[in-house]
């Protein structure tokens, strides 16, 4: 047993009767460098470990956590979570993974840990996030300097163990690098990003990520505001990827069974175009956020949610499927954001099922639209109970299936309901991108765009 | 927290290979919270996290690591890391001596969070729910949330400063989800103050969730917002967001010096309306995001940044001071032991002018009436940015009519700074987390009602 399981497994042995008790251990070792004018600006190396400790007895919960693995700390967590239970008021729906739920469900078997990131020193690391800013200002000579430029990566070990006899550990490796390219002068500057992830350091192409940077500055110099009109749009699809994982938000069981999402009350309806068929996959083994197991320990599984325009499925974890009732149980969707709050429920590995027509294919396809490069003020702007959807965006004109001149300090507005029938074309490009989803060209018919 | 001398020793250590600054930073801090959702008070989730940072400046390169193992032994393993880290070289060892600093706190703390009761923070979740239930049976769904902190931090560094700080903060929100024939609407309001438990005697937890049950309500009758520029009208309070986004971020001498400012290199420039005094101060007391000292050691300060619309001063840390030859002004934060500190604002306002709010409206003819914010972002080496209204109507013949469904609204920094034309004489300020290269801390925002003459917004309707 790992050590880190062995701390969780203690945990939860000490439930008493009538206890229910999960114990959820994490250890990361990271590395983050920042580079800026060829001078290492930055360099961090880290251990950062943890518990949280969930406690369920009469029907109430409680949660504590502590930065901290020493035993003593431990025992404490685990009663300051004995002791929050009491205050919280019964509900029947709360409960832990059983291994009884998830007998017939295999987790899938997935090589997510790289060892031979253990092996890269911290002056390879440094070294790649200098090439890459020189990458930068190399790739164009518009681009004028880099707001920043820097390599991170992280090796994660949880371990999730409960007193129904859930005892799992999962590991992780991930490295990535990203920079701000900057062209033109004053108030006519633009910036582009451009970034390469992995599982290993191995994995990054920092030349791809500095010509992206580049490119994505340099393409905008010159924009200007445009008339406000109806307009098609074109999703880039990094985009498309962060609009998925808005709609996924809305598909979890904690928004669905508290009222508090778009598609209450929409099973089984024509909630988006028939081209659209969204699916939730961790067992991908290409997805960033691929899992073997969940936050809970009940293994991952694909799950279906909207099929050919229709409704078909909500993700749960194991409280929020009681909640549900019927025949729902948990999709193994249960996420953590650290040891520092109990699971909630949402997706990993969000991705549309592709069309046929290439990102050129896309552009030729209507005489003009916008095509969006990236979006301001997504979650001041957006609204996945009510559906308004309003962002700022930046971009470039699409005419005669190419790009024209590029626009600048505009907003696109619609609501998520209308966008997903909206939808024209799914683009055959799908890339797996770091944030939970899958991102491709994506073309929505009409979209109410504010300028001048 | 630590002995005085298992500092000196631990900065000694940190500079054994050369550099030029070493520093601890400690903190011991303690969080506890509670939601309540459809009607039933939630899990309580308690945390605790102790540890170190510690970093080694040498030329322009910053070595940083950090544990949570404040023995002698861990702190010196951690110095050691970051000196290697800063790719020091030569040196040897050096003697620090510390010397303990005094802080003057902008206010007491009343009561304690640990002090207090769970149940008695059970008890203000269930106050919010039934008087947001009781604002109107289309509220369908309440969801309310406490949460204190309480942050002890040490700062020790080679110029042998040594001093503590003890900051508190509280912060209290409802969600509220309406239904009616247009669908379903939200309505939030979220205050936070830099205080313990005596904060709801300035805060009513039921007037907070009638403020959020009558937001999503109001938003069920709204309609369409418009598409395109108008002027804009921001109430006192809630648009103090405006100036964080349009210009807060681009005061920051951090972006500046990588001349990712469009506001770089105008000092002593008329950047804004003369309607315009911008203030950032972190001494205010009782605000969400205020502090006697801040990350780095240096006291909160009152920072004017631009007077009667000409630039100032930008907002500095400690290490970007050095390198210019000043005083930092007391804005290096950091969001824990776990981060290098940077440049941020505090609580970010715009003075008072001599306006009449309703004079104000009334001169406006037609345009946006902004009441609720949802928070912005902003390109500081474009200046452009955005803000998203939560609340909102138009202003049609002088009058505040209908209101306006969600919607961002779009301008340029300096454009909108010259476009401030009219300034009232009320004030009010607004509690959110200010998000910076993957760190959030408490900052405020706040602003008297006032006019920009022309925003882009960017709504649906024709």
């Amino acid at each position: 047993m790992s050590e880190l399981l062995e701390i969780a497994q203690r945990v939860a042995d000490a439930a008493a009767p009538g206890e229910q008790v999960e114990a959820y251990v994490l250890r990361t070792h990271e590395t983050d460098v920042h580079v800026f004018g060829g001078e290492v600006e930055s360099l961090s190396v880290a251990e950062i470990e943890g518990v949280g400790v969930r406690m369920i007895v009469d029907g109430r919960q409680g949660y504590a956590w502590a930065g901290s693995l020493d035993a003593d700390v431990v025992a404490e967590t685990l009663a300051e979570a004995r002791d929050n239970a009491a205050f919280g008021a019964p509900d029947e729906h709360y409960g832990l993974a059983s291994p009884a739920d998830f007998a017939d469900v295999a987790a899938p078997a997935l090589d997510l840990w790289r060892d031979d990131l253990l092996t890269v020193s911290a002056s390879e690391k440094v070294d790649l996030a200098l090439a890459l800013e020189a990458a930068v200002l190399r790739a164009d000579a518009r681009v004028r300097g880099v707001e920043s430029a820097s390599y991170g990566d992280a090796a994660a070990e949880a371990a999730i163990a409960n007193s129904l006899g859930v005892a799992v550990t999962t590991r992780r490796t991930t490295a990535s690098c990203a920079a701000f390219a900057m062209a033109g002068e004053g108030t006519a500057t633009q910036t582009g990003s451009g970034f390469t992830a992995g599982r290993t350091f191995a994995d990054l192409d920092p030349e791809a990520a500095a010509r992206d940077a580049a490119a994505r500055a340099v393409r905008l110099l010159g924009a200007q505001q445009l008339p406000s009109q109806r307009i098609p749009v074109i999703f880039d699809p990094l985009v498309t990827r962060s609009l998925l994982a808005l709609v996924g938000g809305a598909l979890s069981g904690e928004a669905i069974t508290r009222g508090r999402s778009m598609f209450v009350g929409r099973d089984g309806e024509e909630v988006a175009g028939p081209g659209i068929t969204l699916v939730d996959d961790p067992t991908e083994p290409l997805a960033f956020g691929a899992a073997t197991h969940d936050s809970e320990g009940v293994p991952t599984r694909r799950v279906d949610l909207i099929t050919g325009g229709f409704l078909t499925g909500h993700l749960h974890n194991v409280t929020t499927a009681r909640r549900a009732g019927g025949d729902a149980g948990t999709t193994g969707s249960a996420v953590r954001g650290g040891f520092k709050s109990p699971p909630s429920v949402g997706a990993r590995a969000l991705r549309l099922l592709p069309g046929e027509l290439s990102p050129e294919e896309i552009f030729a396809s209507v005489p003009e639209a916008l095509y969006v490069q990236s979006v301001s003020g997504l979650h001041s702007g957006t609204n996945s109970v009510s559906g308004d959807f309003s962002v700022g965006a930046v971009g470039l004109m699409v005419r005669d299936g190419a790009f024209a001149e590029p626009v600048r300090e505009v907003t696109i507005a619609s609501t998520l309901q209308r966008m997903l029938h909206d939808v024209v074309h799914v683009g055959a490009d799908l890339t797996w991108l770091p944030g939970g989803a899958a991102g491709m060209t994506l073309l929505v018919g009409e979209m109410s765009l504010a300028g001048y | 927290m630590i002995e005085e001398a298992v500092l000196a020793r631990t900065l000694g250590s940190a500079l054994r290979h050369g550099g030029d600054f070493a520093e601890v930073f400690a903190e011991d801090r303690r969080t506890a919270g509670a939601r309540l959702d459809d009607g039933k008070v939630e899990e309580f989730v308690s945390g605790r996290e102790r540890g170190a940072g510690i970093r080694v400046v040498r030329g322009d390169t910053t070595g940083f690591a950090h544990t949570a193992d404040l023995s002698e032994a861990g702190l010196l393993e951690a110095a050691e890391a970051a000196a290697a880290a800063a790719r020091g070289g030569g040196g040897g060892a050096r003697e620090v001596a510390l010397e303990r600093r005094d802080v003057r706190r902008p206010h007491e703390i009343g009561i304690l969070p640990e002090t207090v009761e769970k149940a008695r923070k059970a008890a203000v979740l269930e106050r919010a729910d039934q008087a947001a239930r009781a604002v109107d049976g289309s509220v369908r769904q309440v969801s309310a949330s406490y949460a204190d902190s309480r942050r002890r931090v040490l700062i020790a560094n080679s110029d042998g400063l040594l001093v503590e700080d003890d900051r508190v903060r509280t912060r209290f929100a409802v969600n509220c989800v309406a239904v009616g024939d247009t669908g379903m609407q939200t309505g939030t309001e979220a205050p936070g103050r830099t205080m313990g438990f005596e904060i709801f005697d300035e805060i009513d937890p039921e007037e907070v969730a009638r403020i959020a049950a009558n937001r999503a309500l109001t938003m069920l009758r709204a309609r369409p917002a418009p598409s395109g520029k108008l002027p804009v009208v921001l109430r006192r309070g809630a648009g103090g967001v405006l100036f964080h986004e349009a210009c807060g971020h681009g005061l920051e001498a951090d972006l500046v010096e990588k001349d990712a400012s469009v506001f770089r290199g105008r000092v002593g420039e008329p950047v804004a309306s003369p309607l315009v005094t911008l203030i950032d101060d972190g001494t205010y007391a009782r605000e969400w995001g205020t502090y006697a000292i801040d990350d780095e050691g240096a006291p909160a300060q009152r920072n004017v940044l631009i007077d009667h619309g000409v630039l100032t001063d930008y907002m500095w840390d400690l290490v970007r001071a050095r390198k210019n030859g000043r005083a930092s002004t007391g804005n290096g934060r950091r969001e824990t032991y776990q981060h290098l500190p940077m440049v941020r604002m505090t609580n970010t306002f715009l003075l008072a002018g001599d306006d009449d709010p309703d004079d104000i409206i009334r001169d406006t003819g037609t345009g946006l009436y902004c009441v609720a914010l949802g928070g912005g972002q902003v390109d500081t080496a474009t200046g452009d940015f955005v803000f998203g209204i939560t609340e909102a109507y138009m202003i049609e013949d002088g009058e505040i009519t209908d209101p306006v469904r969600a919607a961002q609204l779009i301008g340029n920094g300096p454009d909108t700074l010259r476009l401030v034309d009219a300034v009232g004489n009320d004030f009010d300020t607004w509690a959110g987390t200010c998000g910076k290269s993957g760190q959030g801390v408490p900052v405020s925002s706040g602003q008297p009602t006032l006019r920009v003459a022309e925003l882009t917004v960017g709504g649906t309707a024709g």
